[in-house]
C-alpha cells in the first residue's frame, strides 16, 4: 500500500516537473524578456547588465532549476502587465475559482450518483429514460452555450438571478467568500450549474453503466440467493463496487473543473483564475501564464493523489 | 417415502423473446426427500441451472414460471410475492454457485458477509452472529477461523472460498441447498475435498442437496438419486447406482458410454451423434428422437411421460411396451 502511494506521489512530481519545463520554455520562445523589460532607450551596456542580473547568461539547466526553486516557494516573478507579484494575483483570484469549482463538483457528484443509480435501477422506466435523454444534451452541448442559455432564461427573461460577477463577498483572512451574502449565493447559482452540468451528466452516465455492470455480477446474485433485502443489495453491496471506477473519473474531473473553469468564468465574468489566465494570454503576460500552468499541474497531481488515497480506503485488495 | 421436502410438478419455464416464446423447461417433475442428495445432470443448456433458479425464484428476467407447481413441505412457493420468496431464500433454501472467485463481494470481509446473513435470518445480535460465523467457518474446514473471519475474499484460495460460500449457504440452517456446479471451477484435488465436505454437511446438518453438475464422477460419488435432463425435460430419474450402471433411457445410455474408464481403455469412446436441439427447434414427440438409435413411429408423434423402468423412471416409449 505504501509503495502504491509513493508511486502515485512520484508520478505527480513528474507531471509537475514536465509542466514546469513547458511553462519555463515559454519565457524563451515568446519574445525576449530583456527587450521587453529594458525598453527602447536602453544602451547595450544596460541590456548586458540586465541580462546578467536576470541570470539569463547561465546555462539552461541552472535557469530551469532556479525557476523551479522559486516556484516551489510560491515566487513566480512579476506580472509584465500589472507589475505586481504573480503569486499575489493568484492568491487574490484563487478563492473565487475554488468556491465555484468545489461547489460545481459537489453538485455534479451528488446529483450524478443519485440520478445514475436511479436510472440503473429503473432501467425501463419513463423517468429514467427522460434522464438519459437530458444527459445526452448535457454531454453534447458546449459549456458556453449552456451558460448563455441559463443567463437568457434566469437572468434576462425571468430576472431571478444575476448574470455576471460574484456579488458581495465577505473577507475572512486572505480568503473571500460569496456564500455568506444573499447576492453572493445568488451569483453562484448559474455559474455552478453551468460548470457542473457536463460533469453531472458524465458521472451519471458512468454510474448507471457501472451499476448495471455490477448488478450482473455473481456476488449480487449470491446476495439475492442469501435472501438479503433488495435495498441492502443495491445500496450496500452493489453501490460500493460501482463507486470504485467512478471515483477515478470523478477525481480526474475534479481536477479539470478547477483547472478549466476558464470558459464558465469568461461567460459569467467571474473574477477567478480562469479570467486572469485569459487576460494574460491576450497581453502575452508570460509569468502569469506560466504560474497558471504550474498551478493546474499542481491541482491535478494533488487530486490524483487524493483519489489514490480514497481508492486504498475502499478497496481492500490494494492493501495487500 | 413420506412427504417430500421439495416437490416439483410439471414445471414450465418460458423466456419471451422478440422472435417468440422459448420454452426452457417443459413438464419437469421430481421430488427431493429431506436429507437427500439429488444429482441433476445433462449437457449445457439442458435446463439444469434454470430448474435450480426457478425453485429459488431467481430466474433472470424475462424468464418466468409459466406453469406447474413447486412445493416446499407441501406449501406452494412458486407463486409467492417477491418478499415472501426472499424470506425463504437463504433461510430454508440456499444456493451455491459455480465460481467461488466471483460469488463473494470483494469489498467486504467474509465475517461481515456471514454476519449479515445470520442476523437477517435468525435475528441474532452481532456478537452472537459473529460467534456462529466462526463456528460455521470451522465446520466447513477453514483453519484458524476466529482469525480468518476478518479476512477479505481475495485472501483465500479458490477451494477455501468455496468453503466460505458453503458456510454462507448454511448460515441459517436451511433444509435444502441448491448447488449449481459447485466444483466445476476448482482443481481436481480440491473438487474431491469440497465433495467430501458437502457429503458430510448433508449428513450432519440433515440438509438436502440438489447437486447440479455435468460431471458423472461427482454424481457417482455423492448422489442418492439422479435426474438426467435433456432439452428442458427429465429424461430419466432414479437411484444413482441404477442410472449409472443400468440406464434405461437411450440418452442416459449414450451419456454413460461417453465416460472414459481405465478398465475399458482400448478403443474409442462412444459418442451420441448430433447435438441437443435449440430451444426454438425441439422436435415433436420425444425430444431425443432425431439422435436416438431406437426411434420408432410413436417417438415422433407422442411425447413420452416418465414411465417405470425397474427402480428408475424413464421418459421413453421403449418402456411402455414392457409395462403393458
Amino acid at each position: 500500500m505504501i509503495a502504491h502511494l509513493v508511486r502515485s506521489m512520484l508520478q505527480g512530481a513528474l507531471v509537475i516537473l514536465t509542466v514546469g519545463l513547458i511553462a519555463f520554455s515559454m519565457f524563451r520562445f515568446v519574445g525576449d524578456p530583456v527587450a521587453t523589460l529594458a525598453g527602447q532607450e536602453a544602451t547595450d551596456a544596460d541590456r548586458a547588465e540586465l541580462t546578467e542580473r536576470l541570470g539569463l547568461n547561465d546555462p539552461f539547466p541552472v535557469q530551469f532549476a532556479r525557476f523551479l526553486g522559486h516556484a516551489a516557494q510560491g515566487d513566480f516573478g512579476i506580472s509584465y502587465r500589472q507589475a505586481r507579484p504573480v503569486a499575489d494575483l493568484l492568491a487574490e483570484r484563487l478563492p473565487a475559482t475554488l468556491e465555484l469549482a468545489v461547489l460545481s463538483a459537489l453538485f455534479a457528484f451528488v446529483f450524478g450518483v443519485v440520478f445514475g443509480v436511479y436510472a440503473a435501477i429503473n432501467r425501463r422506466g419513463v423517468v429514467a429514460n427522460a434522464i438519459m435523454v437530458v444527459s445526452l444534451i448535457g454531454v453534447s452541448l458546449p459549456t458556453f452555450l449552456i451558460g448563455i442559455g441559463l443567463i437568457y432564461l434566469f437572468a434576462v427573461t425571468l430576472g431571478w438571478l444575476p448574470s455576471f460577477g460574484r456579488g458581495d463577498v465577505v473577507r475572512i483572512g486572505w480568503w473571500t467568500t460569496g456564500l455568506l451574502t444573499e447576492s453572493g449565493r445568488k451569483s453562484l447559482v448559474l455559474p455552478v450549474l453551468t460548470l457542473g452540468f457536463f460533469q453531472l451528466t458524465l458521472i451519471m452516465r458512468l454510474v448507471r453503466a457501472e451499476m448495471l455492470e455490477t448488478l450482473r455480477a455473481e456476488y449480487v446474485r449470491f446476495a439475492r440467493a442469501r435472501g438479503l433485502p433488495e435495498r441492502r443489495i443495491l445500496f450496500r453491496h452493489a453501490l460500493r463496487n460501482t463507486m470504485i471506477p467512478v471515483i477515478t473519473i470523478v477525481g480526474l474531473q475534479l481536477g479539470s473543473v478547477i483547472a478549466f473553469a476558464i470558459v464558465t468564468e469568461s461567460v459569467f465574468q467571474w473574477p477567478g483564475l480562469g479570467a486572469l489566465f485569459v487576460n494574460a494570454v491576450q497581453f502575452v503576460d508570460i509569468p502569469v501564464m506560466a504560474a497558471y500552468l504550474m498551478f493546474v499541474a499542481f491541482v491535478f497531481a494533488v487530486v490524483n493523489f487524493m483519489t489514490d488515497l480514497v481508492y486504498v480506503t475502499i478497496d481492500p485488495r490494494l492493501k495487500s | 417415502m413420506n412427504e417430500p421436502l421439495l416437490s416439483v410438478r410439471n414445471l414450465r419455464v418460458e423466456f419471451p423473446t422478440r422472435r417468440g416464446i422459448l420454452t426452457a423447461l417443459d413438464g419437469v417433475s421430481f421430488d427431493i426427500a429431506a436429507g437427500e442428495i439429488l444429482g441433476v445432470v445433462g449437457e449445457s443448456g439442458a435446463g439444469k441451472s434454470i430448474t435450480g433458479a426457478a425453485i429459488i425464484g431467481l430466474l433472470e428476467p424475462p424468464g418466468r414460471i409459466a406453469g406447474g407447481e413447486i412445493r416446499l413441505k407441501g406449501e406452494r412457493i412458486d407463486n409467492l410475492p417477491a418478499d415472501g420468496l426472499r424470506r425463504i431464500r437463504g433461510k430454508r433454501i440456499s444456493m451455491v454457485f459455480q465460481d467461488p472467485l466471483t460469488a463473494l463481494n470483494p469489498l467486504f470481509r467474509i465475517g461481515e458477509q456471514l454476519s449479515e446473513t445470520i442476523q437477517l435470518h435468525t435475528g441474532m445480535k452481532p456478537a452472537a452472529a459473529r460467534e456462529r460465523a466462526v463456528a460455521l467457518l470451522t465446520d466447513v474446514g477453514i483453519p484458524a477461523a476466529s482469525r480468518r473471519i476478518d479476512a477479505y475474499p481475495h485472501q483465500f484460495s479458490g477451494g477455501m472460498r468455496q468453503r466460505v460460500v458453503l458456510a454462507l449457504a448454511l448460515a441459517a440452517d436451511p433444509e435444502l441447498i441448491i448447488a449449481d456446479e459447485p466444483t466445476t471451477a476448482l482443481d481436481v484435488s480440491v473438487q474431491a475435498q469440497i465433495i467430501g465436505l458437502m457429503k458430510r454437511l448433508c449428513r450432519e446438518h440433515r440438509v438436502a442437496i440438489m447437486l447440479i453438475t455435468h460431471d458423472m464422477g461427482v454424481i457417482a460419488e455423492t448422489a442418492d438419486r439422479v435426474a438426467v435432463m435433456y432439452a428442458g425435460r427429465i429424461a430419466e430419474i432414479g437411484p444413482a447406482r441404477d442410472v449409472i450402471k443400468n440406464a434405461h433411457h437411450p440418452y442416459t445410455q449414450g451419456l454413460m458410454g461417453a465416460i472414459p474408464t481405465l478398465v475399458a481403455a482400448a478403443g474409442r469412446l462412444t459418442q451420441i451423434p448430433g447435438t441437443m436441439p435449440r430451444l426454438d427447434a425441439i422436435p415433436k414427440g420425444c425430444a431425443f428422437n432425431p439422435r436416438c438409435p431406437h426411434t420408432f413411429a410413436r417417438c415422433v408423434v407422442e411425447r413420452p411421460e416418465l414411465l417405470q423402468a425397474e427402480r428408475s423412471r424413464a421418459a421413453c416409449w421403449l418402456h411402455a411396451k414392457a409395462a403393458i
